[in-house]
């Protein structure tokens, strides 16, 4: 606290925050959200349990039907969900903002000489150490199950990477719900009624081609079907340049309509 | 509000003097605002406030339900932007310079704001890293205030498992850790045990000792006459009354002093003793003589003389005037259309 240095009034100009200021609050706060993970554990069942269970539920109970044989159905399925768990995550930034907003430690935060970018940072950043978790615990847990590398660890790398990066859109999209809507689970409620649709809507659990021709229109413009087809080649081996370019382009399209909305939002409640 | 007449057990340490501090960074104002206009579509929250903090007081900003209290402490504290006027905080101007701001303030919001999910030591060490304070001073901080509030057995808990009471000082502790030298309180003790009320009173006026300015909201006249050296009344946004603690009483009328008698029968007969003596008192609704009294001797008087005469006393206590007898005094109408508390006097 250095209080002695100002002569009130003597400069009008509102005194900037340094670099390693920034830094520092960023890091005090990325940790306080890492604590509250930790401290509400059930919150990771949500980035985990989901593709686990939906893992060993289509896998194991269709798919032999769907695939021929439950071996071939791991290497469809498989890479699809892990392309999900990005944008699992980035829906939790915006319940973390919700919530804090709605509790008041916003506003706390509010009172501080800090960034107000930062809050929205550290959680971002808490989000990305939380996937680091899932994405370890997801793919340690599908090659215990059977899941072929065909292409090895880089291609997994590179799914994770795409994953992150078309979370990373989603996550202005979330922090719009999580600044509009009023509660955390109204957040949830919506991101599982926009999402859900999504997900069977597309190419992740089953090849659109047995569909009936208005949902395989659907999935053709679906981004989640993008996301799964990039991910399945690049772990498989496959042609990946269409589907990699598209979800790039899906995620560029999304931040540009997405994220100048969420911050005047953010801006403006907080 | 009563308070029990027993002499008052001031002595629990160091309490601070209610005086401006004689040291005072000069005349300064800590706060002045001038003509701030808040509306909410078409409430008039605030409508023109005028405010000043002399360095080193408390100002208590007295008002009902609804009168803008906590919107005035959101534009001071920049969570609002004002429609119109200006406020200045310690030489910072709320909307030109908020960053210098915040770090000369601290702020206990109505509603508690602390993270339920961390622990007490946690909440606090991470408000110290945000204002700047190395790792290790943070985590001396957080201690040393943990323990000034009685929450160093607690420390460790989630905030969710504290009760309202230990909340609330988690949050008086957390709006304390940069030692601002303003800080606003927003019906602090509102929800309190008395325990728990004395020991958040303690504590401001410990601040206060420190040199720190206090702006504090409350709906309760009592609160106002311990902590603050000066008053704004608002209602409705605008401000009623103005002045120091001692005048406002004077305005309004100070303490009265309640008297159960041992034989109801006899009230009358004590209200004419006292008037024989030139002291005026009124029988209540409820029972009880009313006595007005303007400072400790006259207390001492009254039972004397009643005592002197051989009439029974069943019981004692004094009112300091309600917010709602405060309004009537000043406005002449109550605060709220609904049941006003039967009047004393
Ligand atoms: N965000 C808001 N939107 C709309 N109206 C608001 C908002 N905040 C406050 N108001 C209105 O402004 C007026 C003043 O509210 P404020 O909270 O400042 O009162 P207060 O004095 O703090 O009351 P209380 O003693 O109940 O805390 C009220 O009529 C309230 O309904
Ligand atoms: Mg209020």
């Amino acid at each position: 606290m250095s209080t002695a240095t100002t002569v009130p009034g003597a400069e009008f100009a509102d005194r900037r925050i340094g670099l390693t200021d920034h830094l520092r609050h960023i890091g005090a706060l990325t940790r306080r959200n890492l604590m509250r993970i930790k401290a509400d554990p059930e919150s990771m069942f949500d980035a985990l349990l989901m593709p686990i269970i939906f893992t060993l539920l289509f896998v194991y109970v269709f798919g032999g039907a769907i695939s021929g044989t439950q071996g071939a159905y791991k290497q469809w399925l498989i890479p699809g969900l892990l392309g999900t768990t990005g944008m699992n995550l980035a829906m939790a930034v915006g319940t973390g903002l919700n919530a804090d907003l709605k509790t008041g430690v916003m506003d706390r935060f509010r009172t501080l000489p800090i960034g107000r970018a930062s809050v929205l940072i550290g959680k971002v950043v808490a989000e990305a150490c939380r996937g680091l978790v899932a994405y370890t615990v997801l793919i340690a847990f599908s090659l215990v199950i059977g899941l072929q590398l065909k292409t090895g660890i880089t291609g997994v790398l590179a799914a994770v990477a795409l994953s992150l990066v078309f979370g990373m859109s989603l996550v202005w999209i979330s922090m719009l719900l999580g600044l509009t809507l009023d509660n955390a689970q109204a957040v949830q409620g919506i991101g599982m009624l926009v999402l859900m649709p999504l997900q069977f809507g597309s190419s992740i659990f089953a090849p659109p081609s047995t569909m009936p021709g208005w949902l395989r229109a659907f999935t053709r413009y679906n981004p989640l079907s993008n996301l799964a087809d990039a991910c399945r080649h690049l772990i498989n081996g496959g042609p990946v340049a269409h589907s990699v370019t598209m979800v790039l382009l899906w995620s560029v399209a999304i931040t540009a309509v997405t994220a100048p909305l969420a911050v005047a939002r953010f801006r403006k409640v907080t | 509000m009563t308070t029990q007449t027993a002499p008052a057990p001031n002595g629990s340490g160091q309490q601070a003097s209610r005086a401006p501090r004689s040291h005072d960074a000069g005349p300064g104002n800590a706060v002045e605002a001038r003509g701030i206009v808040k509306h909410f579509g078409a409430t008039k929250a605030l409508d023109g406030v005028d405010l000043t903090v002399r360095q080193g007081t408390v100002l208590g900003v007295l008002g009902p339900n609804g009168a803008g209290k906590t919107t005035l402490i959101r534009i001071l504290s920049t969570l609002l932007k004002p429609d119109a006027g200006t406020a200045v905080v310690g030489g910072y101007d709320v909307l030109r310079q908020p960053r210098q701001l915040r770090r000369t303030i601290g702020l206990t919001g109505q509603y508690a704001s602390v993270d339920e999910l961390l622990s007490g030591s946690e909440n606090l060490y991470l408000i110290g890293r945000l204002l700047d304070l190395p790792a290790k001073q943070a985590k001396a901080r957080a201690a040393e205030l943990l323990e000034r509030f009685s929450l160093t057995e607690a420390a460790g808990r989630p905030a969710k498992t504290y009760s309202g009471g230990m909340r609330r000082r988690l949050d008086l502790a957390a709006s304390m850790i940069g030692r601002p030298r303003v800080l606003y309180l927003d019906e602090p003790t509102t929800g309190l045990d008395p325990r728990t009320r004395n020991e958040v009173w303690e504590e401001v006026q410990r601040m206060v000792a420190d040199g720190a300015t206090v702006l504090l909201t409350t709906q309760y006249m009592e609160e106002a006459e311990q902590l603050a050296t000066d008053l704004t009344v608002i209602d409705r946004g605008q401000v009623i009354a103005n002045g120091s603690v001692d005048g406002l009483k004077q305005q309004v009328g100070g303490r009265t002093l309640q008297v159960r008698p041992s034989h109801p029968a006899e009230l009358p007969a004590m209200a004419a003793c006292l008037a024989e003596r030139g002291i005026s008192a009124t029988v209540t609704d409820t029972g009880l003589l009313a006595v007005p009294i303007t400072d400790d001797a006259q207390l001492t008087v009254v039972i004397g003389v009643l005592g002197g005469r051989g009439f029974g006393i069943a019981g004692i206590d004094t009112a300091v005037p309600s917010l709602d007898e405060v309004f009537l005094a000043l406005t002449g109408r109550p605060t709220a259309p609904q049941t006003a508390e039967e009047a004393v006097r």
